[in-house]
């Protein structure tokens, strides 16, 4: 059964840090938020699940993407991981909400947290709650807070100064903005903790900080604001910050002076070793993270082991700036790709695969380049050479530095043009060059391997990240939406 | 990536956000530390990353044995020419460093 308002404390309109909790209050609060998976959809650990659970957490809060994987997500508004994988382990998650009565908080719903991945991760809800509601809950509330910017009315704040350029943002103009196919705002603690107070189940929200989604409670109900935003970091990825990783999930403390940290996995440990370097992990100062209203500082932070397994931390600082401003991300559309990919095994070819590319290139795109209708890029990487690393690459191979352990080389042509039908009418000018190129003129043809029939890989849109920037906001709320949703309520 | 050196237990590199990379170097212990922050001169990492040494920005953790690099992406994460989704790669490089400035005493 569904928990009432009055069970959490946390009822619409009250105050955060106010109501009553379950692990203490007003000048010694105390709040366990259980984190079962470094993101929904990569597995959750049963045992460790559980193990967590019996810990009597005031929450169980959940990651559900990043930027990690790429544009493409954000750009199509799609989810990395499997439907299945989300079914099921959200189905867990909430059997398990319900069993303690607690909330279930998750943030960047559908790895991008664009509002249509917000309402998918609602509709999935609202399947499960309907299949197995003595399981989950029969009369559940649910909110949604939706993160998805206008592009257009990103352009118009940009032209008004509202939004400002991170250190290593691209050089754009308005115009660049309202380019985005889509664009997210992070919601900071403010908007989840608005979520929160609406009494809700179940909070679904669209792109927010990793860290804002487990800061949120504890700074809600007044634990200490540098242990509340460290503690959060460490936490974002599950046991990413113990000696097992692949564990699955942590639980951590939070309290009026700082945090601890409590794998849940059987034999998983938290050092001060592992929870010190988590802080390092994407980070790119080790000692201070921004976040929406301020930033994090752990220069002065402390870990000591309380035992094999648990970690405390104090001297973290939480330094408040003067303007709030919410981080953007947007993507756009960069023309459409095809792919050929062909495998020289040929030790001739192999020895002077570079020569055979570039001269293979230059002709291409001198008996070629007048039967392309419109603009295109074309680029070749050698698998076995340089693929990786491209220009930065330290190992010479072929002709001039030998071809000792390399017996074949991938040769991907990647041609970018602005519709899919360009793009792969070019790879298709591309393939007799590919199959048959000869090295000199004096030699027999050749002949090269393709895997498939056809050899084109059409890749769809390509997209780029496009925005590095904040805009600031005089109400935190001022660009996201919150809504309430009853589900499993019998007319 | 396990650098197979006594020094180092651990090198990796991943994206910090999309526009940047960020690359970690765990040292065995206090002593491999000094090592090997010695070794690991920031000019000739710039060089190998082919980064403005301005904007290669170092930390010496001594509290936790670590070397870190922060840079921008040569090419911000997933654009037509990006190469590492990721950014793992980039840890060899620096690796390479270590081992190059062993072997030159």
């Amino acid at each position: 059964m569904a928990a009432t308002d009055a069970d959490r404390g946390l009822n619409a309109g009250a105050r955060p840090g106010t109501a009553p909790t379950a692990h203490g209050q007003g000048a010694d609060p105390q709040v366990r938020v259980l984190i079962p998976s470094g993101a929904l959809g990569i597995s959750i650990d049963p045992a460790a699940l559980e193990t967590g659970l019996a810990m009597a957490p005031d929450i169980i809060a959940i990651d559900g993407g990043s930027t990690d994987s790429g544009p493409f997500y954000l750009g199509t508004g799609t989810c990395k991981y499997a439907r299945a994988s989300i079914e099921r382990e959200w189905a867990m998650l909430m059997r398990a909400r319900a069993r303690l009565g607690v909330p279930l908080l998750i943030g960047t719903a559908g790895t991008c947290g664009v509002d249509d991945m917000v309402d998918w991760m609602l509709e999935i809800t609202a399947e499960i709650a309907a299949e197995d509601p003595a399981g989950v809950g029969a009369a559940l509330k649910v909110a949604t807070l939706k993160s998805s910017q206008s592009p257009a009315t990103l352009a118009e704040q940009f032209s008004h100064g509202a939004i400002s350029a991170l250190e290593g943002a691209p050089d754009i103009e308005a115009a660049d903005f309202a380019a985005c196919s889509q664009a997210v705002a992070l919601a900071g603690a403010e908007q989840i903790q608005a979520a929160l107070e609406t009494g809700a189940d179940i909070i679904i929200a669209g792109r927010a900080t990793d860290t804002a989604v487990i800061a949120a409670l504890p700074l809600a109900r007044g634990c200490h604001a540098g242990g509340a935003w460290h503690g959060a970091k460490i936490g974002e990825c599950g046991a990413l910050a113990t000696d097992n990783p692949g564990s699955g999930a942590i639980l951590i403390e939070f309290d009026a002076a700082g945090f601890t940290v409590q794998p849940t996995g059987a034999g998983v440990q938290a050092t001060p070793h592992t929870v010190s370097a988590h802080m390092l992990y994407e980070n790119a100062d080790p000692f201070v993270l921004h976040e929406p209203g301020g930033h994090l500082d752990v220069t002065g932070a402390r870990y000591t082991a309380l035992d094999a397994r648990r970690v405390r931390v104090e001297g973290s600082v939480w330094v408040a700036t003067d303007a709030y401003t919410v981080k953007l991300e947007g993507a756009r559309q960069a023309g459409f790709q095809t792919v050929s990919l062909v495998m020289v095994r040929d030790p001739h070819y192999v020895a002077h695969i570079k020569d055979w590319v570039e001269a293979l290139e230059a002709a291409f795109r001198a008996r070629e380049t007048s039967n392309v209708a419109g603009d295109f890029e074309l680029e070749f990487r050698l698998m076995g050479q340089d693929a990786t690393l491209g220009a930065l690459e330290t190992q010479v191979m072929g002709i001039e530095g030998g071809t000792d352990g390399v017996h074949e080389v991938g040769v991907m042509a990647i041609i970018t043009a602005g519709t899919q039908v360009q793009a792969r009418d070019i790879a298709r000018l591309l393939n007799p060059y590919l199959l048959h190129f000869p090295l000199t003129e004096n030699e027999p043809m050749p002949t090269f391997a393709f895997a498939f029939s056809p050899p084109e890989m059409d890749r769809g849109a390509l997209y780029e990240f496009q925005l590095n920037h904040v805009l600031r906001l005089a109400d935190p709320m001022a660009a996201f939406v919150l809504e309430t949703h009853e589900i499993g309520v019998s007319a | 990536m396990s650098p197979g050196t006594g020094l180092v237990r651990e090198i990796r590199s991943k994206n910090a956000g999309p526009f940047w990379v960020t690359i970690d170097v765990f040292c065995r212990d206090a002593d491999a530390f000094e090592v090997v922050r010695t070794r690991l001169q920031t000019a000739e990492v710039a060089r190998v990353l082919q980064a403005d040494p301005q904007r290669l920005k170092r930390f010496d953790i001594s509290d936790l044995h670590v070397i870190k690099f922060s840079l921008p992406r040569p090419h911000v994460q997933g654009a037509r020419l990006d190469r590492d989704m990721h950014g793992a790669s980039f840890a060899v490089l620096v690796q390479e460093v270590l081992e190059a400035a062993g072997r030159s005493g």
